[in-house]
């Protein structure tokens, strides 16, 4: 197998704007996932079953049907309905927000449900209200049992967001595939991809295990 | 200072206090006994409406709690509570445990609610654990921050579930200690527990449970010396 460095060479401008597309894709939509996935946890652990309801067959549907599908229906379907007209970038950061958000809820959920229950007793046996309890004794302790599969997830995020290439979103992987439509070629472009994507996953599983430390209390 | 009024309580269909009926004077230190499954400690849980009540009433200091207009968050602040299972706050500091109710419900300033907390620290003599962590603290010394934590409020009452249940032997001595010295200095106490020990030294008045009601109530010399009821000298039998 010999490396045709020249057409690396040549493509790596394009490789490394699609890597700074896939970044802020990537960013967006973790961002946006996260707030959305906040909102539908506390949704579905409404002690209500119908207000929980909605809240449940969101996640249901966005966690059973395939990220493509989901890509495929906001490109073609919801962004045009919504803007007039399709618009990669748009359709890629929406579906994979609502489809994270969905997992972000669980993780979320998870989370508060995973902290004893003596934890609220003992907030509120000290006078404090739900709210304060929540956020000064659950949702710390919560939070730091939810970075491991949070990293989970946003490392996921990131993978997925190569699935954008299918609707034309200049991140890595459409480019990669315009240097093995333009040359013929394979290694080069797909194992470029792979390592790009491997610095990336593995610089956030960093400074995610970074921050587990920091929050550790022995 | 605590009436309790026909207190009633179920879970499902299993009705775990039956028409309970007390009150507790200030400075009076009330120790709850009797077999587990005898409603002792839901019967402490009902008083700050950690359960809710079922049917009946509970009044402190005159203010009935299971009135829907009484702000049972106001009501918390009075009555300071001890949990079995310690139940301090792991991602906090020992001194950090003890402020975080001041500051954040009472507004009370840092500066001000540190000194209080090391004061409450020196006082269940952990003085020197103020930046620990809970995790690196013995069940014995838990239990103590957990008291300082609960006084930190300056509640008028102290409620303890099974404050000893969950520690080794050597340890519920250091515990029992701090309570002590607690009930000597006028607090108004309800305790539950085994310790049969406490009780008899401690307690001001014995309330025996069981099958979710108050069999027998008497002073500890009277009520472990002479007791009364047949289900009080079945459960002395097996305790003493």
């Amino acid at each position: 197998m010999d490396i045709r460095w020249d057409i690396l060479a040549e493509y790596a401008p394009f490789f490394a704007k699609g890597t700074l597309l896939t970044i802020g894709l990537s960013i967006a939509s973790i961002i946006i996932g996260c707030v959305l996935g906040l909102f539908i946890g506390i949704g579905k652990m409404s002690k209500n079953k119908w207000i929980a309801l909605p809240f449940n067959c969101y996640i249901t549907f966005f966690r059973g049907t395939p990220l493509l599908v989901q890509i495929l229906l906001v490109h073609f379907g919801l962004v045009p309905l919504v803007l007039g007209q399709t618009n990669g970038i748009t359709a890629a950061i929406t579906a994979l927000s609502l489809n994270s958000a969905a997992y972000v809820a669980e993780i979320f959920r998870a989370g508060i449900q995973s902290i004893d229950k003596g934890q609220m007793e003992a907030a509120r046996s000290l006078g404090m209200n739900h709210r304060q309890a929540m956020r000064f004794v659950i949702l710390p302790q919560a939070f730091k049992r939810m970075i491991p599969p949070l990293g989970n997830e946003f490392i996921v995020l990131i993978k997925d967001s190569s699935l954008a290439a299918i609707i034309a979103v200049k991140e890595l992987i459409y480019w990669g595939q315009a240097l093995q439509g333009q040359y013929y070629r394979v290694w080069e472009p797909y194992i470029t991809a792979a390592l790009i994507y491997l610095v990336l996953t593995f610089s956030l599983s960093l400074v995610l295990s970074r921050l587990e430390r920091r929050l550790a209390t022995e | 200072m605590i009436e309790v009024k026909n207190l009633k309580k179920t879970f499902g269909k299993n009705e775990v206090l039956k028409k309970i009926n007390v009150t507790i004077k200030p400075q009076e230190v009330v120790v709850v006994i009797g077999p587990s499954g005898s409603g002792k400690s839901t019967f402490l849980r009902c008083i700050n409406l950690l359960e809710s009540i079922t049917d009946g009433q509970v009044f402190i200091e005159g203010v009935d709690v299971t009135d829907k207009k009484t702000d049972i968050n106001k009501i918390r602040t009075e009555v300071g509570m001890v949990f079995q299972q310690f139940n301090l706050f792991p991602h906090k500091t020992v001194i950090q445990n003890i402020m975080l109710a001041p500051m954040k419900v009472r507004n009370i300033p840092e500066e001000k609610a540190r000194a209080k907390g090391m004061e409450l620290l020196a006082k269940v003599g952990l003085a020197d654990k103020a930046e620990a962590y809970p995790d690196s603290l013995s069940g014995g010394q838990k239990q103590r921050v957990a008291i300082a934590r609960a006084l930190a409020m300056e509640p008028k009452i102290m409620l303890f579930d099974e404050p000893t249940s969950a520690l080794d032997p050597e340890m519920v001595g250091e515990v029992l200690e701090v309570m002590k010295q607690l009930a000597k200095e006028g607090m108004t106490m309800v305790v539950v527990t085994h310790e049969m020990g406490f009780a008899r030294e401690v307690g001001d008045r014995v309330l025996l449970m069981d099958g979710g009601i108050i069999v027998e109530e008497n002073v500890p010399q009277e009520l472990f010396e002479h007791p009364q009821e047949e289900r009080t000298i079945a459960f002395l039998s097996k305790v003493l």
